[in-house]
C-alpha cells in the first residue's frame, strides 16, 4: 500500500469519526441543556425515555424524521433547500483543524489526534465562521415569511459585528504563540501556561463573542420568539429544521473547542506525555466545562434588546479586543 | 502528451466552473441568485489560490471577499425583494461593440502571456510563508510604504462613511 493511499484512509476514517462524534455532542447536548435547565427551574425535566431519559435525543430524532416538510408557496425552493446545508457544513467542517489530543501511536504509525494542522488554522476558522452567515441569510430570505427575513436579517448584522471583535480576540494568542497553527498554539502554552493567565481580556471578549456568533442567550436576537416567532427558521420543519437546530449546537461545541484550544491549554493536562490518550479526556472535559457555561448563562441572563446588543458589540467588545491586542503587541515587544 | 497530474486536472475543472459562474453573475436575472453566484466564482479563485500553495491568500479570499464584501451585497439586495425580478433587456444596442473590445482584449492579453517564458521557482517562498509575508509588509525595504497607504485609505474610507451616515447632517 502506498502511502498516499493510507495518508487519504486515514483522513477519511479521521472525519467520518469526527462527524460521528459531533453528531452524538449534538444529541446529547440537547438533552443535557434541557436536564440542567430543568436543574435550574426545579422541574424534573426529560425523565420518561429510558433511564434518565438518556433516549431522549433518539426520541426527537425518530419524531423530526417523520414529520411532514412543508415549503411555503412563495419560497425559492433552490435556496429554502440549500440554506440548512449551508449552515449545518461549516459548522462540521470548523472542527477540522482543532487537535484534541497529542499525537498516539497506532497500528505502527504514529497518528495526530486532529484532522488537520494548517499553518494558517486560526484564519481558516475566521473564514469557515464567516461563510455560516451564508446558511441563516439565505434561510430567512428564500422563506418569503416578514419574521424570517427580519430575522435573517438580524443574525447577520450581529454575525458581521461581532466577528470583527472575535478576529481581534485571537490575535492575542497568536501574537504569544507565534503561530496561527493550533497545534503550534498548544505547544506554545505547554511551555508557558494556560493562555487564559496572560490572556484575560482575550478570552472574554471571544467567549462574548462566540456566543453572539452562535446565537445564544443573552445574544439571542435573531430567533426572539416574542418579536420573530421563531426567526430565520420560521418556516422550516422537519429534518431541515432539525439541521437548523444541529448546527446551532455544533457550532456551540466547536466555539468551545477553539477557546478550550486557544486559552485552557487544549488536551494538556497532567501526564499527558506518557499517555496521549488522556488528552482526549482532558481536551472533553474542558469543552464540556465551557458548554455548561453556555447553558447556564443561558438560562440565567435576559435577552438584550437589538439596540443594546448592537452598541455593546461595537463601542464595548471592538474597543476592548483591539487595546488587548495593542496592549499585548507592545508587552511582547518591550519583555522579548 | 505529456500526463496530466490531479493537482492540473482539479485546476482545470475549477477554472472552467469559476467561468461559468461568473457568466451567470451576469445573466441570471434573480439578484439575489447572481449574488450567490459571485460568492461562487469568488470561491473558485480561492481553491486556485490553494493550488497555488498559497493557503494564507486563500483564507483571506474567503473572509474578506466572502465574508464581508459579498455578505454586504448580498445583505443590500435581501431588502429589495420587490425590484428582484427585472424583466428590462439585458443589454443595449452597443452590445456589438462591447463584444469587439472584449474580444480584442482578451486576444492581447493571451498573446502576451502566451509570450512570456513563465520561469518555474518550485517553493519560492521556503519555510513559513505567513512569517514572511508578514515581515515584508513591515519591512522599510519592502512593502511597508504600500501597506501603510492602503490603511490610510481605508480609515478615510470609514471616517467618510460615518460622515454621511451622521444624522442630522442630510439637511445642510
Amino acid at each position: 500500500m502506498s502511502p498516499v493511499i493510507g495518508i487519504v484512509i486515514e483522513a477519511i476514517i479521521k472525519s467520518a469519526l469526527m462527524v460521528f462524534v459531533l453528531a452524538t455532542a449534538f444529541a446529547y447536548l440537547t438533552l443535557a441543556e434541557r436536564k440542567i435547565a430543568a436543574f435550574v427551574q426545579v422541574r424534573k425535566g426529560p425523565n420518561r425515555v429510558g433511564p434518565w431519559g438518556l433516549m431522549q435525543p433518539a426520541a426527537d430524532g425518530i419524531k423530526l424524521l417523520f414529520k411532514e416538510e412543508m415549503v411555503p408557496a412563495g419560497a425559492d425552493k433552490v435556496l429554502f433547500f440549500l440554506a440548512p446545508i449551508l449552515t449545518m457544513i461549516p459548522a462540521m467542517v470548523i472542527m477540522a483543524v482543532v487537535p484534541i489530543g497529542p499525537d498516539v501511536e497506532l497500528f505502527g504509525r504514529s497518528i495526530r489526534l486532529g484532522i488537520s494542522d494548517l499553518n494558517v488554522g486560526m484564519l481558516y476558522i475566521l473564514s469557515v465562521a464567516s461563510v455560516a452567515v451564508y446558511g441563516i441569510v439565505l434561510a430567512g430570505w428564500s422563506s418569503a415569511n416578514k419574521y424570517s427575513l427580519l430575522g435573517g436579517l438580524r443574525a447577520s448584522a450581529q454575525m458581521i459585528s461581532y466577528e470583527i471583535a472575535l478576529g481581534l480576540s485571537i490575535i492575542g494568542p497568536i501574537i504569544l504563540a507565534g503561530t496561527m497553527s493550533l497545534q503550534g498554539i498548544i505547544t506554545a502554552q505547554q511551555q508557558s501556561t494556560w493562555y487564559v493567565l496572560w490572556q484575560p481580556v482575550g478570552a472574554l471578549v471571544f467567549f462574548l463573542a462566540g456566543l453572539a456568533e452562535v446565537n445564544r442567550a443573552p445574544f439571542d436576537m435573531p430567533e426572539a420568539e416574542q418579536e420573530l416567532t421563531a426567526g430565520y427558521f420560521t418556516e422550516y420543519s422537519g429534518m431541515k429544521f432539525s439541521l437548523f437546530f444541529m448546527g446551532e449546537y455544533i457550532k456551540m461545541v466547536a466555539v468551545c473547542a477553539i477557546a478550550t484550544t486557544l486559552f485552557l491549554g487544549g488536551y494538556l493536562g497532567p501526564y499527558v506525555e506518557q499517555l496521549p490518550w488522556l488528552g482526549i479526556l482532558y481536551f472533553t472535559i474542558k469543552t464540556t466545562a465551557l458548554l455548561f457555561l453556555m447553558i447556564w448563562i443561558r438560562l440565567t441572563l435576559p435577552r438584550l434588546r437589538y439596540d443594546q446588543l448592537m452598541a455593546f458589540g461595537w463601542k464595548v467588545l471592538l474597543p476592548l479586543a483591539l487595546a488587548n491586542v495593542v496592549v499585548t503587541a507592545t508587552a511582547t515587544v518591550l519583555l522579548g | 502528451m505529456e500526463a496530466v497530474s490531479a493537482a492540473q486536472i482539479i485546476f482545470i475543472v475549477v477554472a472552467l466552473l469559476t467561468v461559468a459562474t461568473t457568466f451567470l453573475v451576469v445573466t441570471v436575472r434573480n439578484l439575489i441568485h447572481a449574488a450567490l453566484w459571485l460568492v461562487a466564482t469568488l470561491f473558485g479563485i480561492a481553491v486556485i489560490f490553494v493550488l497555488l500553495d498559497a493557503g494564507f491568500m486563500a483564507t483571506v479570499q474567503i473572509v474578506l471577499y466572502i465574508g464581508a464584501i459579498a455578505i454586504l451585497i448580498v445583505f443590500a439586495v435581501m431588502l429589495t425583494r420587490r425590484v428582484m425580478q427585472d424583466v428590462g433587456p439585458q443589454s443595449n444596442e452597443n452590445w456589438w461593440l462591447g463584444t469587439i473590445v472584449a474580444a480584442v482584449f482578451f486576444a492581447a492579453i493571451s498573446t502576451l502571456l502566451w509570450s512570456i517564458r513563465w520561469p518555474a521557482l518550485p517553493g519560492a517562498v521556503v519555510g513559513d510563508t505567513v512569517l514572511a509575508l508578514g515581515r515584508s509588509l513591515v519591512d522599510p525595504n519592502q512593502y511597508v510604504i504600500p501597506f501603510e497607504v492602503a490603511s490610510v485609505m481605508l480609515i478615510i474610507a470609514l471616517i467618510g462613511s460615518i460622515t454621511l451616515a451622521l444624522p442630522g447632517k442630510q439637511s445642510e
